[in-house]
């Protein structure tokens, strides 16, 4: 059963306590212990298929060689013939059969690595998928088991806290009349920086014009009017 | 990143216009906590553990007792719909208390951090804002 399905019975079941753990330290050791299989049988498998490959090697060479040999004779047994010396020519040809005989074993044994390579290569991804499969299911328990801890943990301080009694409500309406509290504390710090500089005396005393008041622009057009008509 | 150097890198650090208050629940032998608030939201803590290969920011948002009990699955649904819109963080259920949680890669950098704490924080009021219908008054 996959380690996601476990998880969803046992929360579906509810009768477990809280903190109670799910998966038991066992069931992570049997993880742990099928992970650490898996990259022996790895290891073993990638080894063998580096011998393997190399004996392969080996055995096409020899082979190459014997047919060498067998073409190298074939000249021979014709030169024989030519020249009418049949008995010879049976000689080497019964040389030849041994060539043969010793190719047709080289390829048996050839065909014999290169099953053993493709079984070889099989395991090799049995066992990287295996691993990576256990890894992602150990993850899955591990992350549970840390957040059990870390909600027992979590709760040992928040019940020493008084805060946590309260109710979510409460903590939101808290929440949002400190977010107030800031808002009015900004607005009372800009109409503080304000009074200081008297930027508010002197709103106050333009709109009464008095003081520097700033040029208006009805006036200013009165006053180029006025040098045009002069 | 480690805990506890996370701490230490919170503490002075600001980001998004937010600040980091931080302390480590020391667990001895079993999962270490570090509790962070964000912006002096101490009523909604995210709690930080480190596995193997995640970060996991997980903020509490409130107790299923909590739930008036007959909107109890139209809140569920609603959640599960949320999960996919809402910004890097997903609902979630710990034991008896609705949480909403953020994972990270062991290996993120402080930056990518600090973003999925104050979203995540973020995200918590928003949540608790939204779904304050289905609470008991």
């Amino acid at each position: 059963m996959s380690i996601l399905k476990k998880l969803f019975t046992a929360i579906r079941g509810g009768a477990r306590e809280a903190g109670e753990a799910i998966v038991d330290a066992n069931g992570i050791r049997i993880f742990e212990q099928e992970i650490a299989d898996a990259q022996n049988a790895l290891h073993r498998a990638k080894k063998s298929l580096t011998e393997v490959m190399a004996k392969e090697m080996q055995t096409k060479r020899k082979i190459s060689a014997v047919d060498a040999s067998i073409a190298e004779h074939e000249a021979y047994a014709g030169q024989a013939l030519e020249k009418g010396n049949e008995a010879l020519a049976l000689e080497i040809a019964e040389k030849i059969g041994d060539f043969e005989t010793e190719k047709a074993e080289n390829e048996q044994v050839l065909s014999g690595f290169s099953n053993h390579i493709v079984a070889l290569k099989q395991q090799v991804k049995d066992a990287e998928k295996s691993i990576k499969e256990n890894q992602r299911q150990l993850t899955m328990v591990k992350t549970t088991e840390s957040v059990q801890q870390a909600t027992m943990a979590v709760n040992s301080t928040l019940n020493t806290n008084s805060s946590s009694m309260t109710s979510a409500r409460q903590s939101l309406e808290r929440i949002k009349q400190r977010q107030q509290d800031r808002q009015d504390q900004l607005g009372a710090a800009k109409q503080l920086e304000s009074d200081v500089n008297g930027d508010d005396l002197k709103a106050k005393m333009a709109e009464a014009g008095i003081g520097d008041t700033s040029p208006k622009s009805a006036d200013i057009l009165a006053r180029i009017k006025a040098k045009q008509n002069s | 990143m480690e805990l506890n150097e996370l701490s230490i890198k919170l503490a002075s650090f600001e980001t998004e216009g937010a600040n980091f208050e931080s302390f480590l629940i020391a667990n001895p032998g079993e999962q270490d906590v570090l509790q962070v608030i964000v912006d002096g939201n101490d009523e909604l803590p995210i709690f930080v553990t480190r596995t193997q290969e995640q970060l996991l920011c997980i903020s509490y948002l409130f107790d299923e007792d909590e739930v008036k009990s007959e909107l109890c699955n139209e809140l569920n649904e609603t959640l599960l719909r949320l999960n996919v819109p809402i910004p890097l963080s997903a609902f979630a259920k710990i034991d008896n208390k609705y949480a909403i949680f953020g994972a990270l890669s062991v290996n993120s950098s402080l930056d990518d951090i600090t973003h999925e704490l104050v979203t995540l924080a973020d995200n918590a009021i928003d949540a608790l804002e939204a779904v304050t219908l289905y609470l008991n008054d």
